[in-house]
């Protein structure tokens, strides 16, 4: 079918070339001098923020640049300072961090794991960043700290709330301060006890990632240990818009709580979706129609209009909280940008914080340094009150919100009431939870 | 050379010349200069222009030869990167068996695939190909996570088997390498200002590429190109006269199957996670995009355009308004807010716009691609002298 022409000489030929090729790379595999991956030498250092700026969580996203940028203004000693005045570790100085000024590079998730690494990978490799943070859903948060883990930066997660970023996906090098789907739950149950008893039937919509999957087991766990029965649990696809389909078979299912393992815009399309089937006017079983939706945020709650009204979540932070920090950072921000922050942007303001005074305490840049003065580090006046780094998964312990939609708003932003404080003691549990098992943090990786 | 004639082995020279020097060659400005945001010379942008670059070659086989337009490839990039990425989970971190176990299932995937698909031609056979790929994106995506990891994507752990490697107890992964040769070390060279990166995975990644472009050269040279070509020009004439082509555009499908495989594995290979949206659908419509930009049908076109594409996602999706900012900021307060508002919608986020411009402009006034606006750039600066010189080096579209 094809010439062939194979000579002696041109197989010789090749052959040498071929050889030459393969033993080319062997030539660069000096690694360099530095101590660790990135090691800033100059006068600046820099933070990379990667968040998503397109998709369905681009809301969030956008939030949490801003605190960010607020954040690398506070530490360079710009602006009022925000929470750095009430913060519990009066390390920093306003003078960046351990003295070098704080720069920030910015990139895109997508939403998707590939590219979320891809854009990570740019900013440690081109733009020498010493830490990444950000990620607004768990699976590219899970996708990121295995890349930071691999090539020796820290990661400090922004909104993720699958048990798995710290359970079985857990990682030396990567920290996570928000909550996650078993505090929810821990928090959660007591009220839904509370305000819709202990017979009910409870049927879930859920997104199916592993943030879904772990939320959704948690509140199961929860609830049915209170007496609840679990009568159905539906995957919905992350992408899915409309839901129409999977509201309609919960009215014949028996089922009166509809439990929303949904966030950003897909909770905001299928809670739509289940007030115009008309659920919350029902009476099933005797008893009202439930909507429970375990994770709010005001973003979403803003999104989904009047239909929020009266729905129970719980939330990791909220701006209407009257302790220092929180009105210093609420203050801040809106000054800053005409309106309050959400809870992401909270979180990530906080992980950037505790990001630099880990670096000034333990007066280096080096990861392993930075995980020995975060691990089992206590602090308190960012907003959640007394709050511990655990030393055994990198999860923060606090309290946690349980809100409800406000039926009165004042204002646009006014849109949740915080209906209890869990206290950090109800929501901690064991770092061999079952929940949480099947994961090995690993060592310290400084890379280089 | 390798049997080529003069102008082919001048070509692979030039790609040669342009992957070995590319770490120089993609890193004009000075680290610390403001014009350091348009370098490209770091290993992963690079590893990424050339395994894209093999995608399109492979692409532009079945699409530049038979004039089969394909819009589920990605299925195979796909495929190749979670078999690599289960080797790496069972066998062992050599990127050796994860590539080779990579290019056969793709190339199994692709016969399946291609042998249902290519009953049909033309549109149809776009959609059947689009239906697969969003076939197994779903499957990926939901029905099959125990073997992809929905969403998360498949990743390495410390507990997996890796049955041919040492135990590992320093409690971090292990990272893949070519014979104990590590993908992601590299080497450093500071010249004056500027500074080079050589990483080895790049250089693994080149060579693989220059065999794939070299295999595509003897394809497209081939009698069996030719009956590609056929195919493309007049499938009926061919019917007539007693050939019966399905047999080459299924072969040319698997062989392109095969090379996306291969992106995929290397893909892996550098950076061992898989995740679903490797395979939707607009994956496979960038693959479409790069080689129209570079070129259909041409050798080197689609490499040009696989770097573009990968060039703006990267380079351009970084510039934000503090970037701007810092360029502008000689100019005078309210001419430079205004530069950077009007800016702002092409750059960052909006780079997608950008590069729908750019695809626009080619489409409408190169339809031959770059490689076409190289020609007649070529053409204008000796095209007067020997009239007949321009045709001796261009590369010619199939069509």
């Amino acid at each position: 079918m094809s010439k062939t022409n194979l000579t002696r000489r041109g197989v010789l030929k090749s052959g040498a070339v071929a050889g030459a090729g393969v033993a080319l790379p062997t030539i660069f595999t000096a690694s360099s001098a530095a101590a660790y991956t990135n090691e800033p030498t100059g006068g600046t250092v820099t933070l990379g923020f990667n968040v998503p700026q397109t998709g369905p969580y681009a809301d969030e996203g956008a939030d949490e640049l801003r605190a960010y940028e607020l954040a690398v203004e506070h530490l360079n000693g710009e602006g009022d300072g925000g929470m750095m005045p009430t913060f519990s570790s009066k390390e920093l100085q306003g003078n960046g961090i351990l003295g070098k000024k704080v720069n920030f590079v910015t990139g895109d998730t997508q939403t998707k794991s590939d590219a979320a690494r891809a854009s990570a990978k740019s900013m440690i490799e081109k733009d020498g960043a010493i830490m990444i943070s950000g990620g607004s859903s768990s699976g590219v948060a899970v996708a990121v700290q295995g890349l930071c883990q691999e090539a020796g930066v820290i990661f400090m997660a922004g909104l993720t709330h699958s048990n798995d970023t710290t359970g079985k996906d857990k990682k030396a090098n990567g920290f996570r301060h928000f909550f996650n789907g078993y505090m929810s739950a821990a928090a959660l149950a007591p009220v839904l006890k509370n305000l819709y008893g202990t017979d009910r039937k409870a049927y879930h919509l859920t997104a199916d990632y592993t943030w879904g999957w772990t939320q959704q087991e948690s509140i199961a766990a929860a609830t049915e240990a209170m007496g609840w029965e679990t009568v159905n649990n539906v995957l919905t696809p992350l992408a899915a818009t409309d839901f129409s389909s999977y509201i309609a078979p919960v009215l014949n299912s028996g089922a009166d709580v509809l439990v929303l393992n949904h966030y950003g815009g897909n909770m905001v399309n299928s809670l739509t979706n289940a007030v115009q089937f008309g659920l919350r006017n029902k009476q099933v079983n005797g008893k009202n129609f439930e909507i429970v939706v375990p994770l709010f945020s005001r973003l979403m709650a803003r999104g989904a209009g009047e239909n929020i009204k009266g729905i129970v979540g719980s939330t990791n932070w909220h701006w209407s909280l009257q302790d220092e920090g929180s009105k210093a950072f609420v203050k801040s921000f809106g000054t800053k940008y005409g309106f309050p922050p959400s809870q992401a942007a909270h979180t990530v303001y906080c992980q950037t914080l505790l990001y630099a005074d880990a670096a000034q305490r333990a007066g280096t840049f080096n990861p392993c340094g930075i995980v020995e003065a975060l691990e089992g580090f206590e602090f308190d006046g960012l907003g959640n009150g007394k709050t511990l780094y655990r030393a055994e998964d990198h999860q923060c312990f606090k309290d946690v919100l349980v809100v409800k939609g406000k039926e009165n708003p004042t204002s646009e932003f006014d849109l949740l009431e915080v209906v209890e404080v869990t206290p950090a003691a109800q929501v901690t549990y064991p770092p061999d939870h079952p929940m949480f098992a099947g994961g090995a943090l690993g060592t310290c990786n400084p890379g280089a | 050379m390798f049997g080529l004639n003069k102008k082919d082995s001048a070509l692979l020279l030039l790609v040669a010349i342009l992957t070995m020097m590319a770490p120089f060659i993609l890193n004009p400005f000075p680290t610390d200069s403001g014009l350091a945001q348009f370098n490209a010379g770091y290993p992963d942008l690079m590893q990424r222009f050339v395994i894209f670059g093999i995608f399109a070659i492979g692409f532009n086989i079945l699409f530049g030869l038979t004039g089969y337009l394909s819009f589920g490839h990605a299925a195979f990039l796909g495929v190749g990167s979670y078999s690599a990425v289960w080797m790496f989970k069972l066998l062992s971190m050599n990127i050796l068996p994860a590539v080779i176990l990579s290019v056969i299932i793709a190339g199994l995937f692709a016969l399946v695939i291609g042998y249902v698909s290519l009953r049909r031609s033309g549109i149809y056979f776009s959609i059947l190909t689009l239906a697969f790929a969003q076939m197994s994106f779903a499957l990926a995506y939901s029905v099959l996570t125990p073997i992809t990891n929905g969403e998360t994507g498949l990743q390495l752990n410390l507990d997996d088997a890796r049955i041919l490697d040492p135990v590992n107890d320093s409690g971090s992964l292990p990272v893949t390498s070519l014979f104990g040769l590590e993908m992601r070390s590299s080497f450093d060279l500071a010249v004056g200002p500027w500074d080079f990166t050589f990483s080895v995975g790049y250089y693994v990644c080149a060579i693989f590429l220059l065999l794939a472009f070299y295999l595509a050269i003897r394809i497209f040279r081939s009698p069996f190109g030719m009956m590609l070509r056929a195919i493309k020009s007049n499938q009926q004439r061919l019917n007539y006269t007693g050939l019966n082509p399905r047999p080459y555009t299924l072969a040319a499908f698997v062989i392109s199957g095969m090379y996306a495989g291969l992106a995929g594995g290397l893909l892996a290979s550098m950076d061992p996670l898989a995740g679903a949206e490797r395979m939707q659908w607009t994956a496979s419509g960038e693959v479409v995009l790069m080689t129209i930009l570079g070129g259909v049908g041409t050798l080197i076109g689609p490499v040009l355009g696989a770097g573009l594409i990968k060039y703006f996602e990267n380079i351009f999706s970084k510039i934000n308004d503090t970037v701007l900012h810092g360029w502008f900021s000689f100019l005078p307060d309210g001419i430079e807010d205004f530069l950077v508002t009007i800016i702002h919608p092409f750059v960052g986020k909006g780079w997608h716009l950008t590069l729908g411009i750019i695809f626009m402009l080619v489409v409408t006034f190169l339809p031959g691609g770059l490689v076409e606006g190289g020609q007649r750039i070529a053409r204008l600066f000796r095209g007067k002298k020997t009239k007949d010189g321009a045709d001796g080096a261009k590369t010619e579209p199939a069509e």
